[in-house]
């Protein structure tokens, strides 16, 4: 699978030979397990296996969850306080599948922002970011109807706003709501089909994330220097890498296990501190919560769809020059999903010859502030829609498409880069040498 | 070379008390997943019932429902007392009492299926069982049916007398007696009790 | 790098939690010591008994508690009441429709406490996690960090908040709270000094009572807090104790790597 030269798997007994002719799963699984994996990665390398245990827990406790679940509007909510109140541990896998989906996101963030601040998405890796955007993408449906089915106030306000945006497409946007919705509006129709479409989309973010690991066990991974491994010869290779097992999956677990004391925790002690108390409400079609607010992991994006109203000067541009056709909400619309596009189109708007952001001083500055902006704009996200929180949120949607827009191409043939590492392998002599250096208590000699 | 191999064994006892913390959080983890498949406590609320007696006049019967399944609680008349009695074991198909709340060998006089009342000698005017046949899980009919006066299954034609024995027809086994017990004058408790 | 793992875990928990925004500016919610709060925290059995005759002798006749098992009052950790007493509760103290007998019957253990509408009041099985008395500063959520949800502290506030000031608004009586969004409540004070006598003559003024039913309301909302604190803290001493085994196996595993680079 990997473009590195590294030893491939020969079966020995004649059991793994005939297994092996018919079909190379060891060989895949060793292949896979054993890649050649540069030497320096650092600590945001891990996020990766924390995105794959939180895949596996949602699975694991969603189905566990549907063994107890009444996909109805008239039983939903009771089957969920069912689970909470009889359910023998109901309460702990509601509580581990309800904030595993936070863990997911809170993960799945800082993985992109790693990737994006060391240009883990630059050539050859633009397939195995492409393919992130759309699990991400999986992820944000996912969880979007995931939170519909405890058909608690917030869920079925959520469901009935978001499900709204679809409405606001032109010509086509009603016809489309009511056939996402099943009605006129959300209610057992929605339910069902959200329920259905929560247990689907897992499995197809599980095959996405196959092809994604595919894809950058075929490129080699990225590392902090974007220096590429050298695969001239084994030799070289050997130098700047180490195999996937033992070295990464102990120190992945690690953190892993360290992540995980703080999961429980606050799974433990404040299982709700993340989620929203009107959902405890059961759904009232009649009567509406004071502040709709989606989950946290939302915000930023709720934030963009909410700067775009009609008093600014880009939307009356826009609503001008295509006749009214694009009006403010549509705008919102278009905005919140641009946002996510210009993601995913990093690859081509990135016009630095130097990955990785180490070696870019500027670049530094401006992503740095792309981090802050995110905080920022989910902050304003909770915030009601009023001044100055709405002025708030045009500049701080305005800096998030200026810096894949306008910053990232720019600063490709602006920015003087310092100068890069020749090589993974006196990367890692550095780092090591500075380390014996730094902490001369922690290693004694030996 | 001591010091080698000393390092070693140090080397492995880390290694296996890494694996062996690992693969007890992984089995921890399993338990629950596996436990929630069992009754939860609204179903296990139910593994015991109360049922107020006090209404079912001589002759009747009332047919409750206990762990999904029909439960027959009889009042029988002196006549239907007499007839069961009079029953030889030596003509029982079944020659075995069936009743949960005796020992196993128990033979099947009539005595030992019904059920004592709260105070007093057991005159044998209340009898408890299983409303399932013991051939392949039809409800009997009740009220005298059948060739003995008892239950009747109508699915394969197997005769119960008034103790609820089976004596014609393709059914193995006595209709079974549950664990049942009077916790006064007018209620009798189904179920192991708490 | 850590410390980079470290920022980056508190801005991703501490910081986007907005969910502890809400409207009601003025409102004052009263930061009351319950027995259940902290990661260690107990329900106190007397207080929830005694928060348990105060619902059935007052907040029953408007307020139902649909979601709440009647057996569930001898559960350990809950109000651990013997299973006779819950049963003679259930029999005396409530009517339930059966869908069976089509018919109302006298309520068993078995059944959950009835709903009520009677006066269009919202069920109270939930209340105390369906508010939050803390919220910001911000937005940002820290005093739900620090002082927690605060549901049943809002429940007491609320029990607590009436000013005595009465309005009459499209023929609905209003009523002063100052513990309400708004300032203004349709519910007239529900509790009284003594109003209920407590067998153990623990003391029944409105403050107490207040009290005692939010902390009843609070294990009603959250029947398993104490297991699941349990299984928390279990779970995070297991899960440290891996990961300072798995922190010695890296090191020790790339030990030799790390060397080889050193002296090289």
């Amino acid at each position: 699978m990997s473009g590195i030269p590294h030893d491939h798997y020969e079966p020995k007994s004649n059991a793994e030979k005939w297994v092996e002719s018919r079909l190379p799963v060891i060989g895949l699984l060793y292949n896979t397990i054993m890649i050649p994996t540069p030497k320096n990665l650092n600590w945001m390398w891990i996020w990766g296996i924390v995105l794959a245990f939180c895949l596996g827990m949602q699975i694991i406790t969603g189905i566990i969850l549907v063994m107890h679940y009444t996909p109805h509007v008239d039983m939903a909510f009771a089957s969920v306080e069912h689970i909470m109140r009889n359910v023998n541990g109901g309460h702990m896998i509601r509580y581990l599948h309800m904030n595993g989906a936070s863990l997911f996101f809170v993960a799945v963030y800082l993985h992109m922002f790693r990737g994006l601040f060391y240009g883990s998405y630059k050539a050859p890796r633009e397939i195995t970011w492409i393919i992130g955007m759309l699990i991400y993408l999986c992820m944000m449906g996912t969880a979007f109807m995931g939170y519909v089915l405890p058909w608690g106030q917030m869920s079925f306000w959520g469901a009935t706003v978001i499900t709204g945006l679809f409405g606001a497409i032109p010509f086509i946007g009603e016809p489309i709501q009511t056939w996402l919705l099943g009605g006129p509006a959300v209610d057992n129709a929605t339910l069902n089909r959200f329920f259905s479409l929560h247990y689907l989309l897992p499995f197809v973010i599980t095959g996405l994330v196959i092809v994604h690991i595919w894809a950058f066990h075929t490129t080699g991974n990225n590392n902090p220097t974007g220096v590429e491994v050298r695969r001239t010869s084994k030799a070289e290779v050997e130098a700047d890498t180490v195999p996937f097992w033992p070295y990464y999956v102990i120190k992945d677990f690690f953190a892993l296990a360290l992540i995980l004391v703080v999961f429980f925790a606050i799974v433990g002690f404040m299982p709700n501190y993340l989620g929203h108390p009107d959902n405890y409400i059961e759904a009232n079609p009649l009567a509406t919560p004071a502040h709709i607010v989606p989950e946290w992991y939302f915000l930023p994006f709720y934030a963009i769809l909410r700067a775009f109203t009609a008093d600014v000067w880009v939307v009356q541009i826009a609503s001008f020059v295509t006749g009214g056709i694009v009006d403010a909400k549509f705008f919102g619309v278009l905005a919140m999903f641009g946002a996510i596009a210009v993601m995913a189109l990093a690859p081509w708007l990135d016009t630095s010859s130097v990955r990785s952001g180490r070696y870019r001083p500027t670049f530094k500055i401006f992503f740095w502030l792309l981090c802050a902006d995110f905080v920022f704009l989910m902050w304003l996200g909770a915030m009601p829609a009023e001044e100055p929180y709405a002025s708030l949120s045009l500049v701080g949607s305005a800096y998030w498409f200026a810096y894949f827009l306008v910053i990232l191409p720019l600063l490709g043939v602006l920015e003087r880069p310092e100068a890069q590492v020749a090589t993974i392998e006196e990367d890692f002599k550095a780092k090591a040498k500075k380390s014996a250096k730094g902490a001369p208590s922690v290693a004694p000699a030996e | 070379m001591t010091h080698e191999d000393h390092e070693g064994t140090r080397r492995d006892f880390l290694y296996y008390a890494t694996a062996g913390a690992g693969a007890v959080t992984a089995g921890a983890a399993v338990w629950p997943l596996v436990n929630q498949m069992n009754p939860s406590a609204d179903v296990r609320a139910l593994a015991s019932i109360r049922v107020g007696v006090d209404g079912i006049a001589e002759g009747t019967q009332l047919t409750v429902k206990w762990l999904g399944k029909p439960v027959f609680i009889r009042r029988r008349t002196a006549v239907e007392i007499d007839e069961a009695r009079a029953v030889p074991i030596a003509d029982l198909q079944d020659p075995e009492a069936r009743n949960a709340n005796l020992p196993d060998t128990t033979d099947g006089a009539d005595a030992n299926r019904t059920l004592p009342p709260f105070e007093g000698d057991d005159s044998g005017e209340w009898l408890v069982m299983m409303g399932v046949c013991t051939h392949l899980g039809c409800v009997p009919l009740g009220d005298g049916a059948g060739e003995y006066n008892g239950w009747f299954c109508p699915c394969h034609g197997s005769h119960y007398d008034t103790s609820g024995r089976i004596r014609k027809g393709p059914a193995p086994e006595n209709l079974p007696v549950p664990p049942v017990q009077f916790v006064d004058a007018d209620t009798i408790l189904l179920g192991e009790g708490e | 790098m850590f410390k980079q793992l470290a920022f980056a875990a508190v801005i991703s928990f501490a910081l986007p939690v907005t969910s502890a925004f809400a409207a009601g500016g003025a409102a004052h919610i009263e930061d009351f010591d319950f027995s259940f709060e902290g990661p260690l925290g107990t329900f106190d059995e007397n207080q929830l008994q005694r928060g348990l005759q105060i619902y059935t002798e007052g907040c029953s006749g408007c307020h139902g508690l649909r979601y709440v098992p009647i057996r569930t009052l001898a559960d350990a950790g809950g109000p651990h009441l013997p299973a006779d007493q819950v049963r003679a509760y259930a029999e005396q103290n409530f009517e339930i429709f059966d869908a069976d007998l089509d018919d109302y019957r006298v309520a068993k253990e078995t059944d959950n406490f009835p709903a009520n509408d009677s006066a269009g009041a919202p069920d109270l099985s939930l209340m105390a996690k369906a508010r939050a008395g803390f919220h910001g500063p911000l937005g940002t959520g820290i005093n739900q960090l620090v002082k927690g949800m605060g549901g049943a502290e809002y429940i007491a506030s609320l029990l607590t908040g009436y000013t005595g000031e009465e309005k009459e608004e499209a023929g609905v009586v209003l009523y002063e709270n100052t513990a309400f969004p708004g300032g203004w409540i349709s519910m007239p004070p529900p509790l009284y000094d003594d109003m209920v006598e407590f067998v153990d003559g623990h003391a029944a003024d409105t403050h107490h009572l207040a009290e005692d039913i939010s902390a009843f309301l609070m294990w009603t909302a959250e029947p398993k807090m104490m297991a699941r604190q349990q299984t928390g803290l279990t779970a995070v001493i297991f899960l440290s104790l891996l990961t300072v085994l798995l922190y010695l196996t890296n090191k020790r595993i790339w030990a030799p790597i790390k060397r080889a680079a050193k002296s090289s």
